[in-house]
Parts: C-alpha cells; structure tokens; sequence
C-alpha cells in the first residue's frame, strides 16, 4: 500500500490545526462578502446611535431619571457583546447548514469540541469587527468612552461573552437535533435575557418573584456592575464572582446539552439530512 | 501459506431502527481491503444509512462495525483521518474559492505539504483553471471533480462514495469513474460504492451486496451474479432483486 503518513490526529498540535482550518474557513468566508462585513457593524451602530441620543435627551433631568438614562450608552454597548457574541456562534455554526457542509465535517477529523472552540474563536471575531468601531463612534458623537473602564470592562466582557457562547452550544445542538426548523431559537432566545437580566434598569423594578429568576442570570450582575461603576463610581468585584460563578454552571450546562443534542442526531440520523 | 487480508470494514449483525421503522436489518459483511465493492439497492433498501453507519454519522441501534481495525463507534477519531467520503447531497462552502476549501479540508485531514497536495490534485483531476474560482459557481460536473479532490486530499485509505456519478453527464461520468480506477491501482485503496447506476458497478466494483428493505439478500461479483441470475446485465439482476423474483432454491446464496 503506499500512503503517506499524516499527522497523528490525537496531538494537541494536531487538535489546533484543526480549529485553525475551522477559523480559517470562516475567515475565508467573511472576507468574500462584504455584506456579511457591513451587516456587523450596521445594527450595533444604529442601536447605539439611538440609546445614544435618547441618553442626551435626559440630560439635565433630575433624579431617577436622570440616573438611568446616564448609563444608556453603556448598556446597549455591553447588550451588543452579549447578543452579537452569541449571533457569532450560531451564524457561523449554521454556515455549515446553510452550505450543506455538515456532512463533510462530521465525517473529518475535527472533534465536536474543537468545532465548539472555532466556534467561540468566530464569536469573538465577529464581536470585535463590529464592536471597536462602535465604540469608537460612541466616543465621537457622545464623548463615552468604554474602553475608560479599564478592568471592569474586561471583567464585563468576559462574563457576557461566556453567557453568549453557553446560549449558542444549546442553540447549535437544537439546530443539529432538529435540523433548520430551530434556525430561529439563534435570533431570538437571547432577546429573553433583555428584560430579564435589567439591562436598562436596575434589578429593584422588577416585581420580586421576578427579580430571584433574574438574579440566577449572569448578565443581570454585569448590569448592575455597569450601573454601579457609571453612577456611583464603584467597581463592584462581588458582583463579577457572582456572574463568574453562574458563568461556569450555565457553560457547563452548556456543553452537556450540546453533546446530549449530538449524540441524539447520531441516533436519530440527523447528521446527513439537515435540512427544515 | 497465504494470510488473508484483514478487513477494511467488518460489519457484524447490524441493525439501525427509527422507532418501528427498520432502515437495516441484521446484516453482517466484509469489505476486503484493496477491494471495490459496491452497495445496490432500491430506494429505501439501507446502503446511505449502512454507509452513514460505516462513517459513524449514525448510531447503530445493534451491532458492531469496524473500520480499518477501529470500532467505529468507540474508536472514530482514531480512524477518521485515513478514510474520506463523496456525495453529490453534501455540498461545500459555497463562497469559498477552490483551493482555500482544499486547503482547510487538508488542515482537517492533518496534510503536511497542502500546497504541494493541491497541486497534484489539480493536476490529477484537472482542476488547475478552476482553484481560484467560487466553488459554488461552478458546473455540477465541476463541482463533482472538486468533490472527488477533497474526498482525495488525505490520500484515504478508504473511499466511500455516495452515487458519485449522479445527474452527470456520460462523458463526464466516464471520466470519474477512470479517475477512480487510477486512484485504487495507484494507491491499493478501498472503495465502497453507493449507486443506481449498474454499469458503473459493473465497470468498478470486485464485488457487489445487494441490498432490499434493510437486508442483504445476494452477494458477488458482478459478472456472478449475472450468471447467476441468468441473465445478460447486472441491472436485470437488479430489477429481479427489486422486484422480488426469487432465484431458484439451488442458485440461492447460503444464508
């Protein structure tokens, strides 16, 4: 027989080449469309510009009022993280549906959790596309300035970012289980998060059976932390433990739903027919 | 003394069931390594859902497969690099240029020199005017060759085909098939092939199973079973199988 030996697949090596091709796919396919490219940057603008003036109209307020409307800007910035880190995976996730190229990589060497791993990769590719700009623009139009938080922002970044990827391993084992049927679960279940993690407003408006099912979401502390650092000038590191802590449950919880979700699709024969 | 080859793949009483439905019933069989072996049947007779099974993208509800010395269910990543697979119902990036879908297909498949394996994939199969082009712009027999590449590109051991001919055209079916023959001389690859089309088995294929309602029902050569059947092509032995005329209790295989 005359084969040439390939790498031995069970390195670590071997295991990072693959979440590179991954990576490198949807590299290769961002950069081919410019739509894809304007389409990241288009909405979290629109939405800043908007919650941004809406923020300057209160200004001169008083009281409450005032004291909500003074974190606005930061709120839809740090939304965007959670919400376009979540459509970061899942889109590029069904790429792969969309191209009927499931198939191909399922049969290949690449491992569930190495795809997971380009998938969180692209997330954050994705984020940082659309969300450096957008914040460059806060700072010219409305003089705020994220990136002045320093750590807290990364203490920020980081809990929202691990809350969309949990969001999107449920969503893409859904979408893997059930086909593109479920396509719609990736555009809209985190829309959920926004009334209940507070994200415009502090935890305290909520009636109170309401406020323990939003105290048990990590973004609802990052919000708070938000308000704590904007309006009274605390940074507020029990509150990023407490996100930490429900971070490390829920991408748990996430994992195991999508390896229960995959090994369903082995069973059910999904894999090859992904289609409604 | 002569040792018999091992196995590529050694299916042993498989079964695949959705609820009351049996897709494959208890079948059991070898693929000998080196061979070209072809799966027939009808629609619906069970040689995706075998062929999935073989690739371990479906669970088997019963049985036991292995591949190249690996159980399949247990062991697939160890054995996953030195197979590949080609379907005309499983596309590739479409926006992706050619030669960038070869190159993350070789990275997946652990290639050392991409480049250098590119190039004589383009060259084998004739795709040097087409790498820098949108794979999804080209024709369907384009997209076959570039299909067959990348099922080429880790140099598989093992080559399962999915109807690889499929709504091409003669010329350009006959040029697969001849790409395929000089893949196995050179390589001494197994092939196991999915098809409708019976002349293409008839040209490829050491060894056929047949297969009806999720069981095998015949096995052999292509030109034994028409023998055996009496007839003149391997497609009447085909429509006979399809159809249920039973063969004469004496030609009947052992079961």
């Amino acid at each position: 027989m005359k084969f040439e030996p390939l790498a031995d697949p069970a390195t670590a090596a071997a295991s990072l080449r693959r979440i590179a091709a991954m990576v490198l796919r949807y590299w290769y396919l961002l950069r081919s469309s410019w739509p894809r490219l304007v389409e990241l940057v288009y909405w979290p603008a629109v939405q800043m510009i908007t919650w941004g003036f809406l923020q300057v109209s209160f200004v001169g307020h008083e009281g409450a009022l005032a004291r909500a409307g003074a974190t606005f800007i930061g709120a839809v910035l740090l939304w965007d993280i959670l919400f376009r880190g979540q459509i970061g995976f899942s889109v590029s996730f069904l790429e792969e549906m969309w191209a009927r190229n499931m198939g191909n990589l399922m049969m290949s060497p690449l491992k569930p959790g190495e795809f997971i791993a380009a998938l969180m990769v692209m997330s954050i590719v994705r984020l940082a596309i659309g969300f450096v700009p957008v914040t460059l623009l806060a700072i010219c139009f409305f003089g705020f300035n994220l990136w002045g938080l320093g750590l807290a922002l990364a203490a920020f970044f980081a809990n929202l970012i691990f809350t969309s990827w949990s969001i999107g391993l449920v969503v893409s084992g859904l979408v893997l289980r059930n086909g593109l049927g479920a396509e719609n679960l990736a555009w809209s279940l985190t829309f959920l998060l926004l009334p209940l993690s507070c994200v415009y407003y502090p935890v305290t408006t909520l009636p109170e059976w309401l406020q323990s099912v939003a105290l048990l979401l990590p973004p609802t502390y990052v919000f708070e932390g938000l308000r704590a650092i904007l309006l009274d000038g605390v940074f507020r590191g029990d509150l990023m433990l407490k996100a930490a802590g429900l971070n490390v449950v829920l991408f748990a919880a996430g994992l195991v739903a999508f390896f229960r979700l995959f090994a369903g699709a082995r069973r059910a024969g999904t894999l090859l027919q992904l289609g409604e | 003394m002569n040792a018999k080859p091992p196995a590529a793949v050694r299916a042993v009483d498989l079964v695949k069931a959705y609820g009351k439905v049996v897709a494959v019933d208890h079948i059991g069989f070898e693929v000998a390594a080196g061979s070209v072996t072809g799966l027939l049947g009808g629609n619906g007779a069970g040689k995706t859902t075998t062929i999935a099974m073989i690739m371990g993208l479906i669970l088997p509800s019963a049985g036991r497969i292995e591949v190249l010395g690996h159980d399949i269910v247990a062991e697939r990543h160890k054995v996953l690099h030195r197979m590949n697979f080609e379907s005309p119902y499983i596309d590739m990036p479409h926006r992706l240029t050619v030669r960038q879908n070869l190159r993350v297909f070789g990275m997946l498949y652990g290639v050392a020199d991409i480049d250098g394996r590119i190039a004589d994939l383009a060259a084998e199969l004739d795709l040097e005017s087409l790498l820098e082009r949108e794979t999804g712009r080209l024709s369907a027999g384009q997209k076959t060759r570039v299909s067959l590449a990348k099922a080429l590109v880790n140099a598989p051991e093992l080559l399962l085909l999915d109807e690889p001919t499929a709504s091409l055209d003669p010329d350009t079916a006959d040029w697969i098939r001849t790409r395929l023959e000089t893949y196995r001389a050179e390589r001494g690859a197994t092939i196991l092939l999915a098809s409708h089309n019976m002349p293409e088995v008839e040209r490829l294929c050491d060894d056929v199973i047949m297969m009806k309602g999720g069981r095998i029902v015949d096995r052999g050569s292509p030109s034994g079973l028409v023998a055996r059947y009496g007839r003149d092509t391997l497609e009447d032995v085909f429509l006979d199988v399809a159809r249920g005329r039973a063969l004469e209790p004496e030609k009947a295989p052992a079961s």
